[in-house]
């Protein structure tokens, strides 16, 4: 090995009850090198980084960083050695400051033993300028922060603790296009200063625009590590799903006649502070996309709609008819159904089984005088886990083991079990892979085309442009633009979405 | 997808004797089950007259209190919530039984009027936590303070004498069975159906899960949280009855530090204190184990003020070796 390594792993092996999540992986990063993992939800890319940060122990394998064999035993080793980890949910203090947060767990003293905020603030405001970052002061509490500010905080404190080695995960996933720029541009710089990166991503365009070397894994198991130069999405995308797959949805688009009796009719509706005077209607089996910056009150809208959030003013219409939806019960009861994002914070009940995901909100249908029906609760489980191709060894799995692109189709199906009229998806495939990705999108054209209307969220515009019968464009709280779809470009949206 | 079916649904079925096996050693009610054995097994080579079937209905019937109060609890805590008023409703309820008899009502109009006080109690706590959004820990401390102080009040602190068809409750028995025993097999089968069984019950399990996700899928949260308050507070009153019953007479201070029992045979019968997990079997047998240790502590003439400690010690390890385990899992 010559010093150029700074960490090489052979034949790391890991199981978890049930899954061989990799097997036998190897993988070398190079000094001042953007190595990039890519792989299908399930491929095993964050249990590696998870092992790498020393929070799983690897069943076998060597581990070797700057020339010598380690055990990583916990994350704080892994610290010690230079090797920081840039979790997907931050894992920031959100009442201290800036400084706080950077200095956490080793703050700078002064010679009375007090806390030295001079000193703290002097240093960070220092790596913060190395970094190129003018937009946060030390001071600011983090909580007040953007999830790409954030994130900046995360790499400062990284880099003050000496990380020879950056691991991210996912780092831009919640991020706008010009945020995903700035932390780009961050990588860059430190990848010039000679820091390594490795990371995950689900973007191939940035893995192809920032990174050096690309490695796909699938299955757990390594399948080649290439040089970007060598290699392009076709073939990454093609070794990440084993097969070829299409790209693109083609599906047959809805028109509307003008004329036509909405299904939902939204007018001037007001609620919470952010939501201003909203009209839209929607017809039977449309695909409407709902798009706009995040921030923009997409999520609040449709939250709004399900009776989450309190209605100061304005009317919902369901079929013409004036109706009123103070909880999600009512909202239910109309016909509606909401795939919520975030799977984790308000979608799933991690320690319960798929069965009981998928079932609980049809669980009122399926009771006798509040006796559960044991035997159609199965039944009806497993057709859906059918139907939607839900991978799970058992339906009374927990959910927390499956797949991202699996419990997000368990979520879909709770909601096709009530056979709605109205489906709202809020960001329907994010975090998902490739190949769940086109399940979903091929759920969304079979459901309008049995009638169902579909309303989605979603900040993808290939995925808006390729989907959507209709495109709403949302702008502080506002709808500020409705599209056609022959109206509709990446350009012209973005145009809507910031001014 | 044909060969998918079959992963799925046919091999499952050949395996599923096995597959019922795994499932039963990997639960967690188990390894409370495997401590409760151990510590009979201990118990009877310490002492000869653990064994005897006296001694064993004995032992059923001074943890039948605790294993009732378990049920209650143990759908609290699931929900997420805690209740440390236990212990005061018991000792009131028990104070108002006596009270309720001594004015000359008939024994079926106190049961019933006691379980009815019991409940609106367990409403109260309820509706501090779900309407005013208090933390249950500390909305049911504040009711153990009051319903203490209340049964302190009604009686002066004088015991009151009960003599009624109603004390059967905590002195009968069926045959060589304490009536008590029987009424708290009858609560954990009840609540275990109702755990497993039914729609509020799977709920209950739900919101402990993801309360932001069981609003989501339609779930009255607020309803469900009521519903197990109420409950819990009308367990307290069967027991403040069966506690009287036992004795003969109310006592204001009856039921003190019955929290500490109670949430302890919850926590050993696997539930997790952040909600979402537990079982009914699971706390009878962390209530049982609580009630045979004190027994095996009598038996062997233990200080009384040492089993104090030594309950307190074991609490402390069953946790911390369930949560040891848990971490090594976990790594």
């Amino acid at each position: 090995m010559d010093d150029k390594t700074v960490l090489r792993l052979e034949g790391i092996t890991k199981k978890f009850p049930g899954v061989k999540a990799l097997d036998s992986v190897d993988l070398t990063v190079e000094r001042g090198e953007v190595h990039a993992i890519v792989g299908e939800n399930g491929a095993g890319k964050s249990t590696l980084m998870n092992i790498l940060s020393g929070v799983y122990m690897p069943d076998d394998g060597r581990i070797y960083y700057m020339g010598r064999e380690v055990h990583l035993r916990n994350p704080r080793q892994a610290q010690d050695l230079g090797i920081s980890m840039i979790h997907q949910e931050l894992s920031l203090a959100s009442h201290l400051s800036v400084m706080e947060n950077v200095f956490i767990g080793r703050l700078k003293r002064n010679s009375f033993g007090l806390v030295d905020f001079r000193r703290m603030r002097r240093e960070c405001e220092e790596q913060l300028g190395c970094l190129g970052i003018e937009s946060i002061s030390p001071n600011q509490k983090v909580g007040d922060l953007s999830v790409s500010q954030r994130q900046f905080v995360e790499i400062t404190k990284a880099l003050s603790i000496n990380a020879k080695l950056l691991v991210m995960d996912e780092p831009t996933s919640s991020l706008t296009l010009t945020e995903t720029e700035m932390l780009l541009a961050v990588m860059r710089s430190l990848k010039a200063s000679g820091v390594s990166i490795l990371f995950i991503s689900h973007r191939l365009e940035e893995v192809f625009e920032v990174s050096d070397r690309i490695t796909v894994l699938r299955d757990g198991c390594h399948v080649r590590t290439m040089p970007k130069a060598e290699t392009d999405t076709n073939e990454v995308v093609s070794l990440m799903v084993g097969r070829e797959i299409e790209h693109v949805l083609k599906r047959d688009h809805r028109k509307y006649v003008p004329e036509e009796k909405a299904v939902l009719e939204v007018r001037n509706l007001t609620s919470g502070t952010l939501l201003k005077n909203v009209s839209f209607k929607m017809y039977r089996g449309e695909v409407l996309a709902l798009t706009g910056l995040v921030g923009s009150g997409r999520t609040e809208l449709v939250q709004s709609l399900f009776g989450l959030e309190k209605i100061e003013s304005g009317e919902i219409l369901i079929d013409g008819t004036s109706r009123q939806i103070s909880s999600p019960c009512d909202a239910i009861d109309l016909g509606f159904g909401l795939v919520p994002e975030g799977r984790k914070d308000q979608g799933l009940f991690l320690e319960m089984s798929v069965k009981e995901n998928i079932t609980i909100a049809h669980l009122p249908a399926m009771s006798r005088a509040l006796m559960l029906n044991v035997k159609q609760e199965k039944k009806v489980t497993g057709e859906y886990i059918d139907i939607l191709n839900i991978r799970t060894p058992s339906m009374n799995q927990q959910v927390k083991f499956l797949s991202g692109g699996n419990q997000q189709k368990a979520i879909i199906a709770r909601w096709l079990l009530n056979k709605p009229r109205i489906l709202f998806l809020d960001e329907p495939t994010h975090g998902v892979d490739i190949g769940a990705k086109m399940e979903i999108y091929r759920i969304i054209d079979d459901l309008a085309g049995r009638g169902v209307s579909v309303l989605f969220i979603s900040s993808e515009l290939p995925e808006v442009l390729a989907l959507a019968d209709r495109i709403l464009v949302m702008h502080e709280g506002r709808i500020a633009k409705e599209l056609s779809r022959e109206e509709a470009s990446q350009e012209v949206i973005m145009q809507y979405a910031i001014s | 997808m044909n060969d998918r079916i079959e992963n799925g649904v046919t091999k499952g079925e050949k395996n599923r004797a096995l597959i019922f096996l795994k499932a039963l050693a990997t639960r967690k009610e188990f390894s409370v089950f495997a401590a409760l054995v151990l510590l009979c097994v201990v118990v009877s080579f310490l002492s000869p007259y653990f064994l005897t079937v006296k001694n064993i209905f004995n032992v059923f019937r001074q943890f039948s209190i605790i294993g009732i109060l378990a049920v209650g609890e143990a759908l609290i805590i699931i929900t997420g919530g805690i209740d440390l008023s236990v212990g005061s409703l018991v000792g009131l309820s028990g104070i108002m039984a006596g009270v309720f008899v001594n004015n000359g009502a008939s024994p079926v109009a106190v049961f019933f009027l006691v379980i009815a006080c019991g409940c609106a109690f367990g409403s109260v706590n309820g509706l501090l936590v779900t309407r005013i959004g208090i933390n249950p820990f500390i909305a049911t401390l504040g009711m153990l303070s009051i319903a203490r102080g209340s049964a302190l009040l009604i009686t002066g602190g004088l015991p009151v004498s009960v003599e009624s068809a109603i004390n059967f409750f905590g002195d009968g028995y069926v045959g060589p069975v304490p009536f008590s025993a029987i009424i708290m097999l009858i609560v954990a089968v009840l609540g275990q159906v109702f755990a497993t069984r039914t729609l509020p019950g799977r709920n209950v399990f739900a919101i402990g899960n993801n309360e932001r996700a069981a609003k989501l899928s339609g779930i009255r949260v607020e309803r469900m949280k009521m519903m197990v308050f109420m409950i819990m507070g009308g367990l307290c009153a069967l027991c403040g009855i069966i506690l009287t019953g036992t004795l003969s007479s109310a006592e204001a201070t009856a039921g003190t530090g019955y929290e500490l029992d109670v949430v302890a045979a919850v926590v050993m019968g696997g539930a997790s204190l952040s909600g979402g997990i537990g079982s009914i079997p699971g706390v009878i047998f962390g209530a049982a184990l609580m009630g045979v240790l004190r027994n095996g502590f009598v038996l062997m003439g233990v200080s009384a003020y040492w089993q104090i400690v030594a309950i307190g010690v074991v609490i402390i390890a069953a946790v911390s070796l369930d949560s040891l385990s848990t971490k090594r899992k976990g790594s």
